[in-house]
């Protein structure tokens, strides 16, 4: 790989929280479920990671994997189950848990109007950390100062990802973080997901494609039964409501 | 975190106020269609200066309040859709605060150009220039509510199907008492009566959501994301 510059600013973030007590992981998820409507989504869904250790979260369409990452970030309440944080329950106070968590959407959050620096700035204001260095490290500094409108898909999803490194955070949730990214990115992506897990962080992630993360867990989530398949759409009346 | 809270504020008022004037067509668009229609009641009810004059708080008060509208479905409707208000609420900002922070992004580019082209638009209708001061304090007081309650209903209202239609059928009944006191306070200021009791309402209403308005909106955009 030809990439030498992310090491250093994943490096200067330490993500291992200040007490883990001995003998528990880091994160534990217990018995998430989830239903959409009628239809149970997640049936007590539960792992545990260590610090270090990456999740490829694989299944069919519509089998739960991105309600399970905002499940994780706090986004979404389960209707059953717990994740606990170094033994402590994560979604009992769910803006203190977005401190620990950098979640990458299945949409870039890109404002058109805004350039890629100004994009950045609320997030580097949340978590103090340095735009710039997290642009250089996939490679769009040169992109810095052009409206997003300007920018090409995979352009935007390196800034979400630059995005994702700025919170410095221990716990990246990635929903199909190579969408769109060509193949040198993807390479960049390793680096950056080596770096961030040698650091004592977590990297949790959805996807259809092989994602540079040697040595990864995966879940595999069922996904649809038959009998569970919604109804006929005359069920679902378009129009008695405003 | 207690530190960062209102830089992340004021960085969701900035990110804002960029916004609105790149977009310069679209902020304008609130004052000019207030402009216009103020303009077209002489229009309809004839140049008489008498009724005008009459008329004038009535008007500048109904299309401030229509004027404000506008641009209520998209300020938490875009953060949905492009996703960033899952980036908001990973900033760690509490819903709450982040609600109160688009609101007062909301008065910042609706409710102040409404409230300087309020004097214009009053002068225009031939109201005299003593009731002025009560025009634009009730304004300024009714401007705040009007953002409270609309960022309020806007974030209820957010991910439903045609929140669009559903937004001024919410915001309009909650926003009369304000209307109310307003337009009252104008009347009383040019029949000579006392207008302070009036706007004193005002202000307690205005008081009174804004510690409530951020509160709903907040429980509002949690379940919008869900």
């Amino acid at each position: 790989m030809s990439h030498s510059h992310p090491l250093p600013i994943a490096r200067r973030i330490s993500v291992i929280p200040a007490f883990t007590p001995p003998g528990r992981p880091l994160l534990e998820v217990e018995n998430i479920s989830v239903f959409r409507g009628e239809r149970l989504v997640l049936d007590r869904v539960g792992f545990t990671l260590e610090a270090g250790d990456a999740l490829l979260l694989t299944g069919p369409n519509g089998a739960g994997k991105s309600t399970l990452l905002r499940v994780l970030a706090g986004l979404h309440k389960p209707e059953g189950g717990h994740v606990l944080w170094s033994g402590v329950d994560a979604l009992a106070d769910r803006s203190q848990h977005a401190g620990r968590v950098a979640y990458l959407g299945h949409q870039d959050a890109l404002k058109l109007g805004l350039t890629l620096r100004e994009n950045l700035t609320l997030a580097a204001r949340a978590s103090g950390g340095n735009p710039d260095l997290c642009m250089e490290s996939l490679n769009i500094s040169g992109l810095a100062d052009l409206p997003a409108r300007m920018l090409s898909a995979g352009q935007k999803r390196r800034a979400a990802l630059a995005r994702v490194l700025l919170a410095q955070a221990p716990l990246w949730l990635l929903d199909e973080p190579s969408l769109g990214l060509d193949i040198n990115t993807m390479g960049l992506l390793g680096t950056l997901f080596a770096a961030h897990r040698q650091a004592g962080g977590i990297v949790i992630a959805t996807t259809h494609v092989p994602l540079p993360l040697p040595d990864a867990r995966t879940h595999a989530l069922p996904g649809l039964n038959e009998s569970d398949i919604p109804q006929p759409l005359e069920d679902f009346p378009e129009d008695d409501l405003l | 975190m207690t530190l960062r809270i209102p830089a992340l504020i004021t960085a969701i008022l900035e990110r804002d106020l960029r916004l609105a004037l790149r977009h310069g067509a679209d902020t304008l668009g609130a004052v000019l269609f207030f402009i216009l229609a103020g303009a077209l009641f002489p229009l309809a009810l004839g140049p008489s200066p008498e009724l005008l004059r009459r008329m004038a708080p009535g008007i500048v008060w109904v299309c401030a309040l229509l004027a404000a509208l506008l641009p209520l479905d998209r300020l938490f409707g875009s953060e949905l859709e492009d996703g960033s208000l899952d980036q908001l609420l990973m900033t760690g900002l509490p819903p709450s605060l982040i609600a109160l922070a688009k609101m007062m992004a909301h008065w910042l580019t609706t409710g102040l150009p409404l409230l300087l082209a309020a004097g214009p638009l009053a002068i225009m209708l031939g109201m005299p220039t003593t009731s002025m001061v009560v025009l634009l304090t009730g304004l300024l007081l009714g401007t705040l509510i009007l953002s409270l309650i609309g960022g309020m209903a806007a974030s209820v209202v957010l991910g439903a199907r045609r929140g669009g239609v559903l937004l001024p059928l919410l915001v309009l009944p909650l926003t009369t008492p304000a209307l109310i006191f307003g337009a009252a306070a104008l009347d009383a200021a040019q029949t000579g009566l006392s207008w302070g009791p009036d706007l004193e309402l005002l202000g307690a209403f205005l008081a009174a959501a804004l510690p409530l308005c951020p509160l709903a909106a907040g429980a509002g955009l949690r379940a919008a994301v869900e």
